[in-house]
């Protein structure tokens, strides 16, 4: 019996010992920078808006994300009154050295995604012209149209994993907002 | 009983018949820790079946002796019960030493069990507890005594809380082992498995100087059993089932002792669950998954002795998939919606958000008696802690963890115990320990938590002191010493300005700059003194008051130094600071107690003063492309928590008992005259019990806990502009939930299956009445209601 349970003890340090060797041996820290790059923050937001030679841009970013750097707004041109858009959205993560275009990802994950765009412009309106794969409304493609002069804001949400099909509005639809952001703008 | 063993002695002396046999053995029992004599020990002859009684000397004689072998048995009623083999042709006169029991530290122990079941023997109604709470979680067990509450993230990770405080506040001590689990976490729940553990005991006070210096809280203690010194083979396997996420759990223990003093014992643990119900909806994503094991083996004898112990915890928490929200509008919705966004059918999958633990944790602890001295004790243990965290990512990063970190601990730790002295006992000790913390890169993050390397040593002395046959004082004081050596990359921007790292700390700075980071090598050292005081009194009528005060240093947390990022849960950013000291309490806690078969009380108030108190609070807001956020950032302010705890349990008559159970508390922000954030709020409990042992041990009892509105908060509400409606909204982050109150039944019985086995079936029922209430300590609180009804079927085959 006493022999018995001897080994069984030998065996047990054994095992105790090897395993603690082996957990500390695995715990080599061969990466001695753990700054891992930020791979899926989005830092710039680019909205281009195309009438023929009139191309407006408002544009969003902020390169350190979550970082104690603040956003700068970037927009060029005004609207025109009167008038129908094209309107295109780009999202980058450019902390990458190779600038990294979020909205491919956005895309290829179009069910899980969609963009929602509203304004306080009176007679602006915003409508998505493309889909995701079940035939609901995604935004990355849109056509905006202009009626008289003014200003306003224009906010652009990108929501993950909302409701689809919704209401359109980004309230009602949930998930979880992944881009919010506020551009005035200003109709000639 | 000793009469008893008197008189048949004496009878014997009378009665026996004169044989050839007239050898005289002559033995004297000592008392193994001062060597003085033991009056009045039984002494047994087991295979003559005669007795003896020892005098006032010690000596014992049995006399008309043949040649050959006996063995004795000696009890005493302070001492471990202890068996003997003599060849009377070799000896005839022996010393016997027998071990006192080795009485506690003069702490105000209230033990898991004895509250809530009285007048039964102390380790099954334990086990039996604990039990209770097999497919459960120990903030679960735990919150059955008064004045432990639970931090809860869901209903499947729950961090205990003694009295308002948690994590890094509370030590808890797993088979002598601390646990290091990365505890600092609010939604980082202990890693352990209840079933693996015989005793759970809940130390109210800051003055376990054994432990560590830094239970500002107090203490948990998991103990495993001790077994008796026989040959035998025994276990238990235990199912349980619930209608209440459609799942449940096996759990198997099988334990082997021996005549020699070798003891071995394996657990295995296995439990699902699907998604769990609130009254009217499915919590999406909530399951759990785990797998857990535990294997002993040691040997224990009088004078030495080992004990190894190995065990595996493998938890995947699902994270109710509503609580995962984008910015401040999110979480504006969701506390202002009845329902959470998603409720789906349900389901046994988990997706993300989710947490993926794993830890394991062995020891080995040797102990050599030392006559007339003591007890060398000392125990080398290892953990690691590894914890991946799932959030909802897009493209490759899907499966990628957000979170993961692992965290290795080991430590050595010799203990002297000194009992040489008549009314003295000495503890005195000392610890090494070294911990690792390794960021695993690969996740596409920065890490919340960055590499550091932690040494720990400390030395500590407990006297315990008999000033008379009623009263004891105790006495300790202990040192730690903590250094701290981190990696991490800092913002240019915010070492230089936000947070002015570059005047305050240029000797962390090794001078480069990479991009727009500065690699940074932030140490500290720290000098940890704590002390203890106690006195306990005894009274006529089991009547008994008990008094301590402590002094805790808790050091920083690696959470509370170097934290940084984005909590998705709670749509906030948290920011650990190089500033952050330690923090420094003085409890004081009284207890008046009885103890007697028919009536029991304890009333214990106490107060918990901390200078320094680190806290997270909200302290602004942040513009990013996902919208605004608020900005969460730990401070020091002076904090003041004083309250009472108030248990009572009586027997009504032979079949029922009834006990119940007051907590009321009060957390002061002294800096700022506020209300402290995150204290529990009053609460009642209220149990009645039947038992009926001549009728299967036939057992029903009714339970019902009321927790009361918290109406003392600090506001850290505020406004934010929603831009897709265009207005200010009110940001109600901190307003609490309204008064609940939980009832529940148990029922069980136990079946006779055949020699030496027994069924034993219960049937359970929480929230009988299904209500929907929402707990002011749960973190998901704003996105959902809490559990609903629950029937639960346990069976359990003890062999």
């Amino acid at each position: 019996m006493k022999i018995t349970n001897t080994i069984k003890i030998t065996k047990l340090l054994a095992i105790l010992f090897i395993s603690v060797f082996t957990f500390t041996a695995c715990s080599d820290d061969d990466d001695d920078h753990d700054h891992d790059s930020e791979e899926e923050l989005i830092t710039t937001v680019k909205y281009t808006l195309t009438n023929g030679s009139d191309v407006v841009t408002l544009k969003f970013s902020d390169p350190d994300g979550d970082g104690p750097i603040e956003p700068v707004y970037d927009i060029v041109g005004d609207l025109t009154a009167n008038s129908t858009y094209t309107g295109m959205i780009e999202l980058l993560n450019e902390t990458e050295s190779l600038v990294e275009d979020i909205t491919e990802e956005v895309k290829e994950e179009a069910n899980e995604h969609e963009f929602f765009y509203t304004s306080n412009v009176s007679g602006l309106t915003i409508t998505k012209t493309d889909t995701d794969g079940n035939g609901n409304p995604l935004g990355v493609e849109t056509s905006l149209t202009t009626v008289g002069a003014g200003s306003g804001t224009l906010t652009i949400v990108l929501k993950h994993e909302p409701t689809k099909p919704n209401d359109g509005s980004s309230i009602s639809a949930g998930g979880s907002t992944d881009v919010e952001i506020t551009f005035d703008v200003t109709i000639n | 009983m000793q009469r008893l063993f008197f008189l048949y002695a004496l009878l014997w002396g009378f009665s026996a018949t004169a044989q050839d046999c007239s050898i005289t053995f002559e033995g004297k029992i000592i008392d193994f820790h001062d060597k003085t004599p033991i009056p009045g020990a039984s002494i047994v002859v087991l295979n003559l079946n005669r007795y003896a009684t020892s005098n006032i000397n010690g000596i014992f004689k049995i006399n008309n002796l043949c040649k050959g072998k006996i063995i004795l048995e000696i009890q005493h009623i302070a001492c471990e019960t202890k068996q003997i083999t003599i060849d009377i042709e070799k000896e005839i006169h022996k010393d016997i030493y027998l071990e006192h029991h080795l009485e506690e530290l003069n702490e105000v122990i209230l033990k898991a069990s004895t509250k809530t079941e009285q007048s039964n023997v102390e380790q099954s109604i334990k086990k039996s507890v604990i039990e209770e709470f097999t497919d459960k979680y120990l903030g679960d067990a735990l919150k059955t005594i008064s004045g432990v509450s639970a931090l809860n993230t869901g209903n499947s990770i729950v961090k205990p809380m003694i009295h308002g405080l948690h994590s890094s506040r509370l030590l808890i001590i797993n088979n002598n082992v601390r646990m290091y689990d990365q505890e600092w976490g609010d939604e980082h729940a202990p890693n352990i498995d209840i079933n693996a553990s015989d005793r759970i005991d809940v130390i109210k006070g800051a003055n376990t100087l054994k432990y560590g210096s830094d239970a500002i809280g107090g203490l948990i203690l998991l103990r495993p059993k001790r077994y008796t010194v026989k040959d035998s083979l025994f276990g238990s396997a235990l199912t349980s089932f619930n209608s209440n996420g459609l799942g449940g759990s096996v759990n198997s223990e099988i334990i082997k002792t021996y005549k020699t003093g070798y003891y071995t014992k394996t657990q295995m643990n296995y439990r699902k669950f699907g998604d769990f119900e609130a009254p009217h909806y499915n919590l999406t994503n909530s399951g759990v998954e785990s797998l857990n094991g535990s294997v002993q083996i040691g040997y224990n004898s009088f004078e030495k002795g080992f004990d190894a112990y190995y065990s595996y915890v493998n938890n995947e928490f699902g994270i109710l998939q509503s609580s995962h929200i984008g910015n401040v509008n999110d979480l504006v919705n969701a506390i202002n919606s009845a329902q959470p966004r998603v409720i789906e059918d349900f389901s046994y999958t988990i997706n993300v958000p989710k947490q993926s633990i794993m830890h394991h944790l062995g020891k080995i602890e040797a102990y050599k008696r030392f006559k007339g001295f003591g007890k060398l004790t000392v125990q080398y243990d290892f953990q690691i802690n590894r914890r991946k965290e799932f959030d909802l990512r897009r493209g490759d990063l899907k499966n990628t963890p957000v979170i993961d970190l692992r965290l290795f601990t080991t430590s050595l730790q010799p203990n002297l115990q000194i009992d040489y002295f008549n009314n003295l006992k000495v503890n005195a000790g000392l610890l090494v320990r070294y911990q690792q913390n390794d960021a695993v890169s690969g996740t596409g993050t920065s890490p919340l938590i960055p590499d550091f390397d932690k040494y720990d040593a400390g030395m500590y002395a407990i006297g315990n002191y008999n000033l008379n046959e009623t009263t004891e004082i105790s006495t300790g004081i202990r040192y730690d010493f903590t250094n701290i050596n981190a990696n991490k990359e800092y913002n240019v921007t915010d070492w230089q300005e936000t947070y002015n790292y570059d005047e305050l700390f240029p000797e962390f700075e090794s001078g480069a700059i990479r991009g727009t980071d500065i690699p940074a090598n932030p140490r500290f050292t720290y000098h940890n003194i704590s002390a203890s005081l106690g006195l306990s009194k005894k009274f006529n009528n089991n009547i008994q008051l008990l008094a301590n005060y402590g002094l805790a240093s808790r050091v920083p947390n690696p959470s509370e130094l170097f934290s940084e990022g984005l909590h998705h849960s709670a749509a906030r950013i948290e920011t650990g600071l190089l500033t952050i000291g330690k923090e420094i309490a003085n409890k004081f806690i009284l207890s008046l107690e009885k103890n007697s078969n028919d009536f029991g009380f304890a009333i214990s108030p106490y107060y918990n003063q901390i200078n320094s108190f680190i806290q997270l609070i909200p302290v602004g807001i942040t513009t990013t492309i996902r919208g605004a956020f608020p900005v969460w950032e730990y401070n020091q302010i002076d904090a003041q928590i004083f309250g009472v705890d108030i248990d009572v349990n009586k027997k009504i008559s032979k079949n029922f008992n009834y006990s119940a159970s007051l907590s009321l508390l009060q957390g002061d922000n002294l800096t700022d005259d506020i209300p402290l954030i995150h204290m529990p709020a009053a609460n009642f409990s209220n149990r009645l019990f039947y038992i009926n042992e001549t009728l299967n041990q036939l057992k029903i009892s009714l339970s019902h806990r009321t927790i009361i509105q918290q109406n003392r908060f600090p506001d850290y509400n505020f406004f934010t502009y929603n831009a897709t409606i265009q207005e200010e909204v009110f940001v109600d982050i901190s307003s609490t939930p309204p008064t609940y109150s939980l009832f529940g039944l148990n029922t069980s019985i136990v079946f006779k299956v055949f020699k030496g086995s027994s069924l034993q079936l219960e049937f359970n029922i929480d929230n009988v009445f299904n209500v929907s209430y929402r707990e002011h300590l749960n973190r998901l609180r704003y996105f959902s209601n809490d559990l609903g009804r629950n029937y639960n079927l346990k069976i359990k085959i003890n062999y």
